[in-house]
């Protein structure tokens, strides 16, 4: 209901803005990994002076794992990211982010510059469209790269496994996000609704799906960094599933398969081609889970709790912004 | 105070050998004896090589007999392009229950255990974590015949560590290593004219260079470490980059069907890659290094680096051939000088 903080959304007309968020990504590109140190060593001392308040001292692997500086001939780094890639890819998908889903951002300063934070998101269209606006968005504005996590899926298929992965994807295991969390200190975005997100039915939308098990809480508990949640108004009509396929989807081995809105309008370019629908995103304050991190367990109600405010805000948020929204295409 | 007697198994290979030499220099190793199916391939000095049959039948006997207090087992087969799966499971897991049963004999005198295992252990799938470390679950199904190996051989270590708390038993988990003397499935595709890969996955692949390799067995050997440790260097690296780091374009084989388009050219004997490995062309695997290091163990070499040092032996080996002095055991030779009256021993350097 609160227009005036919306600072974002409002420079996106300006002219110069496209200008300045061109620019700021270069030298982000090739930097991003050598920069990094700055932000993790200052991250070694926070880490650092946690252990020693810790209860039990255990002995723990030293916090911050950097990259070796080494001469490489690509820049992949460990998860398959490789920053050259990404930033061709920003520059692909720009007119789409700008002129196709028109996207406004409000509440992105509450993503932090630096430090470990879990991005938390609802989740939606037959290919979901919410995960690379959401990673261009905040790569663009904050320039900072941000992994996303996802089903084991993508990495079994040929090709678009592997641009996938170059883009900044990965299997959604715990032991991965903990590491990118914890010791790199990263932006992690993972859709908690998983699969059941996207595949749902456009009679279905923006109504969230059950957050899984909670994991997601229990890692940012672990990793001890904050969860930020994200409201994403805009993909459920970007291609909305009609009817579902699943004995042929189990043959052919896919998680789902959806006939889109889109075949309908569009025949068979309708299977890659979004509708223009006007992408809003609301960036929610962050959670902080006022537990030590690291901890071998964390207690299973309160985990359950956290995960089930966490999607009633997100919840709450869509409501509020889809009454706010006249026009599923002009916002 | 007498030295160390140490019992190396696996002395024909590339890693018992090289340990067995790396052994030779320390003056606080009074004894090494090793053992293997095949005559050694580096000349040593002092080593004393007993023949034995796959499955150490007389091992009981030998350790009685040279009351060793270090086993160094290195000999586990993990290429099974090498030879038969039967043959590999007399080595593998017979050897390797035989010797455990001769070492925790009664009067037993060992004292410290080092077991080389490898880190497909863990398995190779698209569920993996990017980063395995030693607590993470082996695969629980394993696909191939290597890895059911490893897993009954390391069903034994633990079952002996702790049947003798007494002993200290490191076991070092390998990640693809990969130097100029060492030959592997891996090492093998680098050398071909064209690298295989499966079209449409560039995975990433960490390897250990030879000389951490070996570097790693003496230096938990001589701290006395226990557990599991990851032996890998550090950083992962995409199969087309290692392709490009040893000059070489990568060969695409189909996702589906590759092991049956290999057929033919394994039938050749070109190219032979097993299973396992076509898997790990799909994945890859990291496993974390960082146990070994807070033990104080440093390596020499990244994964980058260790698969520089091997370009740049390949390259050599391409320009001037391998010129390398072909060693061949002679069995009369060695004992001349180990043994003879004539021979001087002790002379002063």
């Amino acid at each position: 209901m609160a227009e005036p903080p919306r600072t974002k959304p409002a420079d996106k007309k300006a002219a110069p803005r496209p200008a300045t968020t061109r620019k700021r990504p270069a030298p982000t590109s090739g930097a991003t990994t050598r920069k990094r140190p700055a932000p993790t060593s200052d991250a070694t001392t926070r880490t650092a002076t946690s252990h020693s308040t810790a209860l039990v001292p255990v002995q723990r692997p030293e916090p911050v794992i950097a990259p070796e500086p080494e001469p490489r001939l690509s820049d992949v780094d460990e998860w398959g990211r490789s920053e050259r890639w990404r930033s061709l890819a920003r520059r692909a998908y720009e007119p789409i982010y700008r002129h196709w889903f028109r996207v406004e951002w409000e509440g992105l300063e509450k993503i932090p510059a630096d430090g470990g934070a879990l991005l938390v998101a609802n989740h939606a269209a037959a290919i979901p469209s919410d995960a690379p606006v959401i990673m261009h968005g905040i790569e663009s504005e904050l320039g900072r790269p941000v992994y996303g996590l996802a089903d084991y899926f993508f990495r079994q298929t040929p090709v678009l496994g592997t641009m996938w992965s170059r883009l900044g994807g990965l299997p959604a295991h715990p032991d991965n996000a903990y590491r990118l969390l914890r010791n790199q200190q990263q932006l992690v975005l993972v859709f908690p609704e998983g699969t059941k997100g996207p595949s749902k039915l456009y009679s279905h939308r923006y109504q969230l799906r059950r957050f899984g098990r909670g994991g997601f809480v229990e890692i940012a508990m672990r990793a001890g960094v904050p969860v930020i949640p994200i409201a994403v108004v805009g993909a459920e009509e970007s291609m909305p599933i009609v009817a579902r396929l699943p004995s042929v989807a189990r043959a052919i081995g896919v998680p789902y398969l959806p006939v889109t809105a889109n075949m309908l309008a569009f025949g068979p370019i309708g299977a890659a081609l979004y509708f223009p629908a006007k992408f809003k995103l609301r960036v929610l304050d962050p959670v902080h889970f006022d537990v030590p991190p690291d901890k071998e367990r964390y207690s299973r109600s309160r985990i359950m709790d956290e995960s089930e405010k966490i999607r009633e805000q997100i919840q709450n948020a869509l409501y509020d912004m889809l009454r706010e929204r006249q026009s599923v295409w002009f916002g | 105070m007498s030295g160390r007697r140490v019992l190396v198994t696996g002395l024909g290979s590339f890693w018992g050998g090289r340990v067995a030499q790396a052994l030779e220099a320390d003056p606080s190793v009074e004894v090494i004896v090793g053992l293997d199916t095949t005559e050694p391939t580096v000349e040593l000095e002092r080593t004393e090589y007993v023949r034995v049959d796959a499955n150490y039948s007389i091992l009981a006997r030998i350790v009685r007999a040279t009351q060793v207090d270090t086993i160094i087992h290195t000999f586990l087969i993990v290429d099974p392009t090498q030879m038969s799966r039967r043959e590999m499971h007399e080595i593998n897991v017979i050897g390797t229950m035989n010797l455990f049963a001769a070492a925790s004999a009664p009067g037993s005198t060992v004292r410290n255990v080092v077991v080389k295992s490898a880190t497909l252990i863990y398995g190779c799938s698209a569920k993996d974590p990017t980063w395995f470390n030693e607590d993470s679950p082996v695969d629980p199904s394993p696909n191939s015949a290597v890895e059911r190996n490893l897993e009954a051989v390391e069903s034994y270590v633990r079952d002996f560590s702790e049947d003798n708390p007494h002993v200290s038993v490191s076991l070092l988990r390998f990640s693809n290593v990969i130097g100029q003397e060492i030959v592997t499935p891996l090492t093998r595709a680098l050398n071909l004219p064209v690298v295989p890969s499966i079209l449409g996955f560039d995975p990433r692949f960490q390897f250990v260079h030879e000389d951490d390799v070996i570097s790693s067995i003496l230096y938990v050997l001589r701290q006395n470490l226990n557990g599991i440790y990851n032996v890998a260097g550090a950083g992962l690296l995409p199969w087309s980059e290692v392709a490009a780091l040893c000059g070489k374009r990568t060969f695409p084989l189909p996702p589906i069907g590759a092991g049956a388009m290999l057929w033919p050219v394994r039938r050749l004997g070109l190219i032979d890659l097993p299973e396992e490995y076509l898997q790990l062309l799909r994945y890859g695997r990291g496993v974390d290094n960082r146990k070994l290091k807070r033990a104080g163990f440093e390596y020499r070499y990244t994964s980058a680096q260790a698969v520089r040092e091997f370009a740049e032996a390949m390259r050599l080996t391409r320009a001037v051939g391998s010129n390398a002095p072909a060693y061949r055991y002679e069995r009369d030779v060695e004992q001349f000088f180990r043994h003879s009256p004539a021979v001087v021993r002790d002379r002063p350097h």
